[in-house]
């Protein structure tokens, strides 16, 4: 392709005389250089001078937010003071209390399970508009949609389910009407099962985006070529189709995975305040002015992250994506 | 001569709504020969090759091959196998796990599927490369990966859908030569989408010209090529002149046409160019009724007596090189 677009280009110079251009290109060239480097600041100071506002942005709004709850869970408390200090007793006690595992092993299993359902549920509806779906209007429509819920915001969309889940809620009096059950189902609301319901009903949409994006580069000959080489639907699906959607999928995996560790508001609203993660630890401690022991939370909470998305990455190249 | 592995097409006719892409073609190609599908971009002839793969639904009519109608069998029951145009490699596999891909779907375990596959690699000249992948290969070598692909299903009847337009015109004809080899050694058909007449003459034994979703002529190469039965398929071959006559339109090849002095030939004219092009000089003359003709003459033949823009000259031609037109 590049030499059909190319060859085109070689003709029309040619009748301007070849020979003139072909000697005097070298000569040009080493005449300008030295006189760039001389005139202008070097490439190096541009290119770094180009990147400061962004690198001024990030220092102020993240790094250096960050090194402060650093620097602070080394600090000590007191029930009444917060005093500086640089002293292991926050990780110490962090470490030395079995509710922080508790509460870890709680967190990862929010992400792990809401994981599996935004990826079961995420991928089919990718998949739903971006193969069963042909006209690119009638896929537009269907993906905003899809975004209907964002447009109000996530607390409202959590506190809805509560009328719909409660023990007098919609979805008891009508299963008790159906005859289904005989008493109200106390597990459907205040339960890890709302959290988690609530988490899926959230976070889909942040798997759905990134698998759509990769599954609507797929080559469609490739597709056909699969039927050519006489693989079923099924296989198609499973041998081309999620290998090539890979980078979608670990894309959608750091949002929902990163989303749901972080969370503490919808595990508060839908567990009555009954289920902990490690973000309802920390703003417990917060609510309490226990900054330092916060911060050794979050710190924690932080690198554990930083670790399964460092794994993920490992899967994936996801420069490839960008 | 029929034979059990002939490909038929029987009126096969394609629609999408109300257009009609294919009209009922009627063609038969005999097993064993390199057929090329020739016509402008919008004749036809993708649908017709993507109907034969089974990629492309039959609105009417139907597809024989081997005695059986395989209109509505799935593209791997055809014994067809295609060649896409964008080679269509799984980007994520390498060039032996590509070229097994149909024997891993049917199950076929992991040591024959690599030891077909690496005969297949052998074949196009590709056994170095068997662990890269695709992205890691040149145009030429991905091409060669994807005939290999195609070739290891064992098919009767091989469609490649203008398999050379993506290469540079060096490799094109390169591949070419590749392609004809290829086949020969296989003895099966080969059914060759191309819009580029030097490409079909190259390789082909049958040409089949289409033009607005009918076949306007088909026929072993050189009969077309000798003796066009249409202005378009005279046009559209090249190297022929459409000549309107009292008697009808004929084709005349530009190199049947011979100079002579303007009394006494077939046609009087007046020369308007003249383009050296080497071993040829072609020199354009325009003729009564306002009509452009185009003779091609050996340099010896031309510099013997060389004519200049302006001058008036005869264009002759013996009687038997004239083929008249049907349209």
């Amino acid at each position: 392709m590049i030499c059909a677009v190319a060859q085109p280009g070689h003709g029309d110079l040619a009748p301007g005389g070849d020979d003139m251009t072909d000697q005097a290109t070298p000569i040009a060239l080493e005449d300008t250089k030295p006189a760039r480097r001389a005139g202008r600041p070097s490439r190096h100071l541009t290119g770094w001078l180009l990147a400061s506002p962004l690198v001024v942005v990030l220092a102020v709004f993240l790094v250096l937010p960050i090194a402060m709850i650093v620097m602070v869970s080394f600090w000590g408390a007191t029930e009444w003071s917060i005093y500086p200090a640089f002293q292991f007793d926050n990780y110490a006690f962090l470490f030395g209390s079995d509710v922080t595992y508790r509460v870890f092993f709680n967190t990862v299993k929010y992400a792990l399970i809401t994981w599996a359902f935004t990826l079961l549920i995420g991928f089919t509806v990718a998949y739903f508009l971006a193969f069963h779906v042909r006209s690119l209007g009638w896929q537009v429509g269907l993906f905003l949609v899809c975004t209907i819920p964002f447009w109000t915001s996530n607390i409202i969309r959590m506190i809805s389910w509560i009328p719909f889940l409660g023990r007098e809620g919609l979805a008891n009096s009508a299963l008790l009407s159906w005859g289904v059950i005989d008493k109200p189902l106390e597990w459907l609301l205040f339960s890890d099962f709302s959290v988690i319901l609530a988490f899926v009903h959230l976070y889909t949409l942040f798997m759905v985006v990134p698998i759509f994006n990769t599954m609507m580069r797929i080559d469609r000959s490739l597709l056909e070529a699969a039927n050519d080489a006489g693989a079923t639907g099924r296989q198609t699906l499973w041998h081309v189709i999620v290998p090539l959607t890979k980078p979608g999928i670990m894309i959608g995996t750091i949002f929902v995975v990163t989303l749901v560790m972080g969370d503490f508001i919808t595990v508060r609203f839908m567990s009555g305040s009954q289920k902990a993660n490690v973000g309802r630890l920390i703003s417990n401690d917060i609510s309490l002015l226990q900054y330092p022991s916060a911060s050794a939370t979050a710190v924690v909470l932080l690198i554990t992250v930083l670790i399964v998305i460092s794994v993920l990455l490992r899967f994936v190249d996801i420069r490839k994506e960008l | 001569m029929r034979s059990d592995l002939d490909l038929e097409l029987v009126k096969l006719t394609k629609r999408y709504g109300d257009a009609l892409a294919v009209d009922g073609i009627d063609h038969l190609f005999p097993a064993g020969t390199y057929a090329c599908l020739l016509g402008p971009s919008g004749c036809g002839k993708s649908s017709t090759l993507r109907m034969i793969a089974g990629h492309e639904s039959v609105s009417d009519g139907s597809i024989l091959l081997g005695g059986r109608d395989i209109s509505h069998l799935p593209p791997a029951k055809r014994g067809t196998a295609m060649m896409f145009q964008s080679y269509a490699l799984f980007p994520h596999l390498s060039v032996t796990e590509n070229v097994g891909f149909s024997l891993k779907m049917k199950g076929t375990d992991k040591a024959t599927r690599r030891k077909r596959a690496l005969e297949m690699l052998e074949l196009v000249d590709m056994t170095k490369f068997a662990d890269r992948l695709p992205a890691q290969l040149s145009g030429g070598q991905q091409q060669r990966v994807a005939l290999a692909r195609a070739l290891i299903t064992e098919p009767q009847v091989l469609l490649l859908d203008e398999p050379l337009s993506a290469l540079d015109p060096f490799l094109r004809v390169r591949m070419r030569g590749e392609l004809k080899r290829i086949q020969r050694e296989l003895g099966i058909s080969f059914v060759h989408v191309t819009h580029g007449q030097d490409e079909a003459l190259a390789l082909a034994d049958q040409i089949v010209v289409m033009n607005n979703a009918v076949v306007e002529q088909a026929g072993p190469t050189r009969e077309v090529f000798d003796a066009p039965a249409t202005s378009f398929v005279a046009r559209f071959i090249g190297a022929h002149n459409v000549i309107a006559l009292p008697e009808g339109k004929v084709a005349v090849r530009s190199d049947a046409l011979r100079l002579t002095a303007p009394e006494g030939a077939k046609l009087q004219g007046q020369v308007i160019a003249v383009e050296y092009q080497g071993t040829h000089v072609a020199l354009t003359a325009s003729v009564s009724g306002d009509q452009e003709v185009t003779a091609l003459l050996t340099d010896k033949d031309f510099f013997g007596t060389p004519r200049n823009p302006g001058e008036a000259v005869g264009l002759d031609w013996d009687g038997q090189a004239a083929h008249p037109l049907r349209a």
